[in-house]
């Protein structure tokens, strides 16, 4: 069994609205518990700011997740293994387990949710490039639109956080044995 | 010809090359079993795995022993080869008899030297003369008639193990018997037997197969576990038992396996056990450890043999007990037990699975070579009520802490499968909850916990066997006990007395128990079978010792004599 | 392995516990923490019939983050602690974790029995080529010239050992490589891994982010392995010794019948195992 192509030419595998819908609301809950999962590690590191921030874009993922849901009312959305799912790897939406750093800054956080939210518009225009059916070409550019609408925020956001000093990553002390 | 009669009398049966000693030596205890009597054999060989020299020392008696005595009465030799080699093992003196086959050799000059009277039985002869007839068979048949084991005892076991090999087979064997009684009418004559009057459920067995069964009857159903002499066959015996009982017995690929697997076991609910020797044990010192620090019980059976390092494993010694006591790192408290005789191997064993679980630790069981591999005539062992039974959890979910603070230091353990019951054991140190914590309350508390649930348990009687009176004190443990009876009891024939304190508790010590046993007490002997005085040591480092002290220590591998000891307190100064 | 048909399915997170995992953010780890939970909630297994076993290293903290039961053992020793739960609890579904130091140095003896033993079990190994609790030295499966190991400056100087090629020669029955870096990837591998009966082992490549952070280009040339398993040993063994480490996916699976002792009585009286003692 070969590996389901990269997002954005995942168009292949998605034929229905509903395909469509599952996966846009499998994107977003992913995203969802990989924010959560990154404030945890942050937490644990002693990376407040950053932690509170990770925080707040797993909070604003899981808005997103209702209102996915709310596109699927009355709808009945495949369900899907975690490997059948379109894209290669993981959702996304969601930052890969080793974009992080115990020292990363805010501006690495935005950067890495920007980059991530870019890459959904890129999937979801796959769908909208690669689909004849009118209702699914629809309902994917909408919800291109809507990721969009959250790059143009993280843009902002990102505007906001200087960028990281070189050395930003120094740490003086070695790493510590523990077992 | 004397009509005087002996409780007791002393044989080895020696021969080499196929001539059957051991065979011939099973035989003739089973036939004291049939005939009513008790009765103890232990065995040497030489170095080679077949066709070495073999001797088999079977002592009869109309009173249950637990001990071999100073002398043998008689040596029947099936040849002489390398006879000479078991010397210090069989000591003889003139009032014993050696017999043998003149055409088997030279008679070895050191026991010659005895001043044994001698004896001739052209046993190969003999046996040509008879249809399968078989050297050992002939000597077996001599010596039961000279001790007066009835023939129809010796025919019944006869008959009982050829039974696979036919008719022929057992006809060929029971008309040496006969043709040997014959022949040893002619000799020079040995103490006869007292008659029997042993009672009527008696047992024919091992140390060994009675720590199995002790194991079976306290509830183990999983046992992993490595080959090492003197701990196989407990393992041999386990096996198919084991299977009956819907258990089962892994052959680990080392002692590292076989500890983690019946930790492993355990954890999953399974009352779980291993046997093995000193260098085994020794390998599983660290997981023994993870045991005692996730308090997930195990029972470990060392059955001691020749230290250190590869050592004299077809040997005795009791050299294990400082590692048992305190070979694992870092403060580890758990249980170490030893039986106090072969019979005695079943209840330790029993007992040791029964504590383990209810203590949720560790149990190390102290046999020895002596012990496990001996066979014995014996009063079948009491039934007792120790079964394995672990503590469970009332609550489960978020309120269930695994390792919670209670008063008894035993904490309720979830079965895999318990929904809610959740928990990751650790060897890590852990919180109540077993999340690893290095916090120092978090340390103590558990350290508190591990170390409270042991000496807070109430072990009950069992802790040690006491006996006699008076102001002198013989303290020892394990095979010793043994020997140290049977000269007690030469003490007590002559009218003297002292305590005796078989201890069968090692660890967690028993301060007040002990004190008690030796109130009034001036003068303390203490007796074990080490080059070092490892219990010694451990008496004086735990115990308070009253009076004047001292100590018997010598080591493996020959067994200590009951005449050594009466020695000992008749010479005290 | 039970199904889950009465209750409503648990998700994912229904197989996380409270604890926060302690690894360095960027630890391929994490990737395979997140495969473990998919992978559990879509066999409809239950938290409290799985038991995780693991040995001592980064990633044999593992159990404690799962919502299983778990036994954290020590150094090397998974296995055995795993073998003898199983063998005795074949009801339960047992997964033993562990890092490439635990596992092929220290525990190298008892990887050669489990395969060869071939108990029901999966046994994940977290290779990083590195061990990384310990601050940085060489492991089994690190290359010769890596130089920065204290204790081996210079490098380690020997081949590094070919994990999948012994578990082959050892009788594991299902062999597979993933990337930490494909967490989807990977649960699809270890849904297949736990289903199938005997042993199966599955080296999965999670980079050390602080020991070895060259490491992050793995997840860019690990890919699929251009062929489909095979179940002939001598082609797989062809294969494995001569890829670059990097094919993903599985790669062997065999057919050999697992190592399970009925575990039935015969006999209810104990009396019968005393008979034989009887004079």
């Amino acid at each position: 069994m070969s590996a389901p192509e990269s997002a954005g030419s995942g168009s292949k595998l998605i034929a229905t609205v509903e395909d469509l819908l599952a996966h846009a609301r499998e994107m977003e809950a992913e995203a969802a518990e990989r924010y959560d999962d990154l404030a945890d590690q942050m937490e644990v590191h002693n990376n407040h700011e950053v932690a509170r921030l990770f925080r707040k874009l797993a909070a604003i993922e899981a808005k997103h997740i209702a209102a996915v849901e709310a596109l699927g009312d009355g709808l009945e959305l495949p369900e899907l293994k975690p490997w059948e799912y379109a894209w290669k790897n993981e959702s996304p939406e969601a930052p890969e387990v080793d974009e992080v750093h115990y020292l990363m800054t805010p501006y690495h956080v935005i950067s890495i949710a920007l980059e991530h939210e870019k890459q959904a518009v890129d999937f979801f225009d796959g769908v909208v490039a690669n689909s004849t059916d009118s209702r699914l070409r629809e309902t994917a550019e909408h919800l291109a639109e809507e990721e969009r609408g959250h790059v143009r925020l993280l843009e902002e956001w990102l505007a906001r956080f200087p960028e990281p000093d070189a050395g930003w990553d120094e740490d003086p002390d070695p790493p510590y044995m523990h077992e | 010809m004397t009509t005087e009669t002996t409780p007791s009398v002393s044989i080895v049966l020696t021969g080499s090359g196929g001539a059957g000693v051991m065979t011939a030596g099973s035989m003739l205890l089973d036939a004291a079993g049939r005939a009513g009597y008790y009765a103890l054999m232990t065995r040497s060989s030489g170095p080679q795995i077949r066709g070495g020299e073999a001797a088999a020392m079977v002592r009869i008696a109309t009173h249950p022993v637990e001990s071999h005595t100073d002398r043998f009465d008689l040596l029947a030799a099936i040849d002489w080869q390398n006879v000479g080699r078991f010397a210090a093992e069989i000591p003889m003196d003139g009032a014993s008899l050696m017999v043998g086959d003149p055409g088997g050799g030279e008679k070895p000059q050191n026991i010659v030297a005895s001043g044994a009277r001698q004896g001739d039985l052209p046993l190969k002869e003999m046996a040509k003369a008879i249809e399968g007839g078989r050297p050992n068979m002939l000597m077996l048949g001599a010596v039961a008639a000279m001790i007066g084991l009835p023939e129809q005892a010796v025919a019944e076991v006869i008959e009982r193990s050829l039974k696979r090999k036919g008719q022929e087979a057992i006809d060929a064997s029971i008309a040496c018997v006969r043709a040997g009684a014959e022949a040893a009418a002619e000799l020079p004559p040995v103490p006869r037997l007292a008659a029997a009057r042993g009672d009527k459920s008696r047992w024919s067995i091992t140390g060994n197969e009675a720590t199995g069964l002790g194991a079976i009857r306290g509830g183990v159903r999983f046992v992993a576990a490595y080959p090492i002499t003197p701990a196989t066959e407990v393992l041999e015996w386990l096996a198919p038992a084991l299977k009956k009982v819907g258990g089962v017995l892994v052959q680990a690929e080392d002692e590292l396996a076989s500890i983690t697997q019946i930790i492993g076991g355990s954890y999953g609910g399974t009352p779980s056990l291993t046997a093995t020797s000193g260098p085994g044990l020794a390998l599983m010192m660290e997981s023994i450890g993870l045991a005692v620090a996730s308090e997930t019980p195990v029972v470990v059976v060392d059955v001691m043999r020749g230290g250190p390092s590869t050592g004299i494993p077809t040997k005795s010694e009791q050299s294990d007990l400082n590692i048992a006591v305190y070979g694992l790192h870092g403060d580890a408290p758990h249980l170490v037990v030893a039986p106090t005789s072969l019979g005695d191997c079943l209840f330790t064993t029993q007992w040791a699975v029964h504590l383990a679980e209810a203590l949720q630790t560790a149990c190390i069981v102290l046999s020895d070579q002596s012990l496990g591999q001996s066979q014995a005539i014996i009063n079948r062992p009491a039934d007792v009520a120790f079964l394995a039974k672990r503590e469970k959890p009332a609550l489960t979910g978020a309120d269930l802490k695994r390792y919670a603070i209670t008063d008894s230091g035993v904490s309720p353990m979830p079965i895999p499968g318990t929904p809610g019951g959740q928990y990751t054991a650790d060897g890590l140190e852990h919180a109540e909850s077993g999340t690893p914590s290095s916090a120092a309350s978090d340390h103590k508390n558990q350290m508190d916990k591990r170390l409270r649930k042991l000496t807070a348990y109430n072990y009950g009687d069992h802790w040690a066997d006491l006996s006699g009176a008076g102001d002198t004190a013989i303290v020892t443990w394990g095979s010793t006990c043994g020997p140290v009876g049977e000269a007690l009891d030469r003490v007590r024939a002559a009218g003297g007395d002292a305590r005796l304190i078989k201890l069968r508790l090692l660890t967690p010590v028993q301060p007040e128990r002990f004190a008690a046993a030796l109130d009034g007490v001036k003068r303390v002997l203490i007796v074990e079978q080490t080059h070092g005085g490892q219990f010694y040591r451990y008496l004086r480092a735990h115990y308070d010792l009253p009076g004047e002290v001292q100590v018997f220590a010598k080591p493996g591998p020959l067994p200590i004599r009951p005449a050594e000891i009466v020695d000992r307190l008749a010479n005290w100064s | 392995m039970d199904t889950n048909t009465a209750s409503a399915s648990l998700t994912a997170k229904d197989f996380k516990s409270d604890v926060k995992p302690v690894w360095c953010p960027g630890c391929g780890d994490f990737g395979v923490l997140s495969s473990m939970t998919k992978v559990l909630a879509e066999l409809g297994l239950r938290p409290e019939n799985v038991a995780v076993i693991s040995g001592i290293g980064c990633s044999s903290r593992i159990p404690a983050y799962l919502n299983c039961y778990g036994f954290h053992g020590v150094h090397g020793r998974a296995l055995p602690l795993a073998i003898g739960l199983k063998v005795s609890r074949p009801d339960l579904t047992v997964v033993v974790t562990g890092g490439d130091g635990d596992g092929f140095s220290i525990g190298g003896n008892h990887f050669l029995h489990a395969c060869r033993r071939n108990v029901d079990l999966t046994y994940i190994v977290m290779d990083n080529q590195v061990y990384g609790m310990t601050k940085g030295q060489a492991s089994p499966t690190t290359e010769a010239n890596w130089a920065k190991g204290k204790l081996t400056p210079g490098g380690p100087g020997i081949n590094p050992f070919y994990p999948l090629v012994i578990a082959l020669a050892s009788g594991a029955n299902y062999i597979a490589r993933c990337s930490s870096g494909d967490p989807n990837g990977t649960a699809k591998v270890l849904a297949e891994a736990i289903a199938h009966p005997g042993f199966s082992f599955v080296q999965i490549l999670s980079p050390c982010v602080t020991f070895r952070p060259e490491q992050r280009e793995w997840k860019k040339v690990m890919r699929p392995s251009p062929v489909e398993p095979t179940d002939d040993p001598a082609r797989a063994a062809r294969r494995l010794m001569s890829d670059d480490g990097l094919n993903t996916g599985p790669l062997y699976i065999g057919s050999r019948k697992p190592y399970q002792p009925e575990l039935k009585a015969s006999v209810t009286d104990l009396a019968d195992l005393e008979r034989e003692f009887a004079v």
